[in-house]
């Protein structure tokens, strides 16, 4: 993360386009290479948690994706204005803004799911991912790059919560989105659900066999860990 | 047997280095150390040997298990015509449970080794007999009702990522074949608990004699301790209950052989039993004078007769890659085995069988206890240096 900042410096200065190549990597790289809960291991607990079923999967991680997205935009545009001792207090106050409009916006526009989510969108706010975000890049990146990071890691962090919500509702209830995707005949045969699926501790071993697959996958990431 | 060695002997050559099918060499090199003793001397260096290498040891554990195999073949079936009341000889009892249960250890063994064979392929290792106990172990932790593919999805399950996730054999920081149990315990609740553990497949001109019931002593004895089997059938092993882990005087003849051939600790098989039986006790000393039929009632001893408990400590905690490997570590292990087991089960009647969730815990905590073990060891030994 340091190269990052670092390099943000010294490009100072010069005027790139909107969509340089090393901004697509910035938008790239949590998505694989860079993946909050991954290869960082941030955002576990609403992995395991939110992980049931996709719809609630999805509409937590646009929440989650809207959060990161804006709070990195806002703390790195008021970055040279934030005292350091104090930064923390400040990045919890913007934070806990965004995601009290989530929280309320859905509460006015979906009750269902919100009440499925209940806490979760409330824990955004401690939703590790944020904070390390704002840290590691908001601090000392232009609000554009900053942007495009917080988008991607919101990415990165839905793209495992709906895979990982994709196998568990398949296996554990047999549907998509709440339609029914396994066919009746195979229950007729004898198949059954299967009830690990609906308990946390399955989207642990679903993240570990991503990860799993990912590092066969992507050597670049075997030597880090 | 000369037969064999020189049909081996013809076809290695296809197998080694630059051979047409040097790709499977370690499969092939499974097979031919399954049958002979590998011929193989070190180069380098000095050392032993010794030809009772992991596989020796490996098939010392299925001679353990065969009584009680043979045991739960005939108890399958005496259980189902026990059901339907019908008078029938012992013969035709093992014959019941023979065909009911030969494919249950077939699937279980085809679907393990089918994944340890890619793996070993794939990964260039050697294949070990480590999942020829395994794939023994896990129809003997199950009813006889279990459907054939949750068999199947269990045996890949504990292969992959019980074991070669971590790097195979001997690499496991958990039992496989718990961790089949558990995983199917916990995916497939309805099939692995309640009313499942007798064979109830219809008999023309039979119905189920009245008064039956199909819960297990362990299942009973949470609620009224009066109501479960007597002590001597318990022993023997006349009760409901998972394939291989109703008779204790079956497991007990293992364990014998098992301890005389020093393929299992008695440290372990010895301190699970203490442990049981001193929580029990202690159970029995809180236990509410007011109400007779309360599980902490149950004698101490009788926590040694219902269930799998003699089962997992004799041929489930023993195992050596993920039991304590220090001495004084075996003790505190099996002791610990055996008081929580005892614990879940009295308090927990939602998970009956409590050993199986002890050893799961007690594996994950045996490297800790072995730490501490040997750091006490040091600390110990250090004062006399000073």
């Amino acid at each position: 993360m340091a190269e990052v900042i670092e390099q943000g410096v010294k490009m100072k200065g010069l005027k790139e386009p909107l969509f340089s190549k090393k901004n697509i990597q910035i938008l790239r790289d949590p998505l694989d290479d860079n993946n909050p809960i991954t290869v960082q291991v941030l955002g576990i607990c609403s992995a395991l948690a939110v992980t049931v079923q996709m719809k609630p999967a999805l509409i937590l991680s646009l929440g989650v994706i809207f959060v990161t997205s804006f709070s990195n935009l806002i703390i790195s545009l008021m970055r040279k204005a934030i005292p350091t001792r104090v930064r923390i207090i400040v990045q919890l106050v913007v934070v806990a803004m965004l995601v009290t409009i989530v929280d309320l916006v859905l509460k006015g526009y979906m009750f269902d799911v919100s009440k499925k989510l209940s806490v979760f969108v409330g824990l955004i706010i401690t939703n590790c991912i944020i904070m390390g975000r704002l840290e590691a890049f908001a601090l000392g990146n232009k609000p554009w790059k900053s942007f495009l990071d917080g988008l991607g890691s919101g990415a990165g962090y839905g793209l495992i919560l709906l895979v990982v919500a994709a196998f568990r509702e398949i296996f554990g209830s047999g549907t998509i989105f709440g339609m029914q995707v396994v066919p009746q005949i195979f229950y007729d045969w004898g198949y059954t659900n299967n009830g690990l699926m609906m308990l946390p501790p399955s989207a642990l071993f679903l993240i570990g066999g991503y990860i799993w697959w990912q590092r066969s996958r992507n050597t670049k990431l075997v030597d880090i860990s | 047997m000369k037969l064999v060695k020189d049909l081996v002997d013809n076809i290695k050559p296809h197998f080694d280095k630059g051979g047409k099918l040097e790709k499977l060499h370690y499969v092939f090199d499974g097979f031919e150390t399954f049958l002979f003793v590998p011929g193989t001397t070190t180069k380098h260096g000095v050392h032993i040997r010794d030809s009772m290498d992991l596989k020796r040891t490996m098939v010392m554990v299925i001679f353990a298990m065969i009584p009680c195999l043979l045991f739960g073949m005939w108890n399958v079936g005496y259980q189902h015509y026990l059901a339907y009341g019908m008078e029938t000889t012992p013969w035709e009892n093992f014959l019941f449970g023979a065909i009911k249960t030969t494919p249950i250890i077939i699937v279980s063994y085809v679907s393990g080794l089918t994944v340890e064979f890619i793996f070993a392929t794939m990964n260039k290792h050697s294949i070990s007999e480590g999942y020829l106990v395994t794939g023994m172990l896990i129809p003997l932790t199950l009813p006889v009702t279990t459907p054939l593919w949750m068999v199947a999805l269990g045996g890949i399950f504990c292969t992959l990522l019980g074991k070669e996730i971590f790097g195979g054999t001997g690499m496991n920081f958990m039992n496989p074949a718990l961790l089949a149990r558990a995983f199917l315990f916990f995916a497939f609740p309805a099939f692995l608990s309640g009313e499942i553990w007798t064979d109830l497949s219809p008999e023309a001109g039979h119905s189920i004699v009245d008064g039956y019931s199909g819960a297990t002593n362990l299942v009973a004895f949470d609620y009224n301790i009066d109501n479960i089997q007597s002590a001597s059938s318990m022993f023997w092993g006349f009760e409901q209950g998972s394939i291989g882990e109703t008779s204790v005087f079956c497991i007990l003849l293992g364990a014998a052989f098992l301890i005389l051939t020093g393929v299992g600790s008695w440290r372990i098989i010895l301190s699970v039993f203490v442990g049981g039986y001193l929580m029990g006790f202690v159970m029995n000393l809180l236990a509410p004078a007011g109400d007779l039929t309360h599980a902490m009632h149950m004698p101490a001893h009788h926590h040694w007769l219902i269930g799998s408990f003699a089962f997992g400590a004799v041929f489930m905690a023993t195992d050596p890659v993920s039991a304590s490997h220090t001495p004084t570590g075996k003790y505190i292990y099996g002791l610990l085995i055996g008081a929580f087991a005892v614990i879940l089960r009295v308090f927990n009647p939602a998970y009956p069988e409590g050993i199986m969730l002890s050893i799961l815990l007690f594996n994950v905590f045996a490297p800790l206890i072995d730490h501490l073990v040997v750091e006490q060891h040091i600390k110990k030994r250090l004062k006399h240096a000073q």
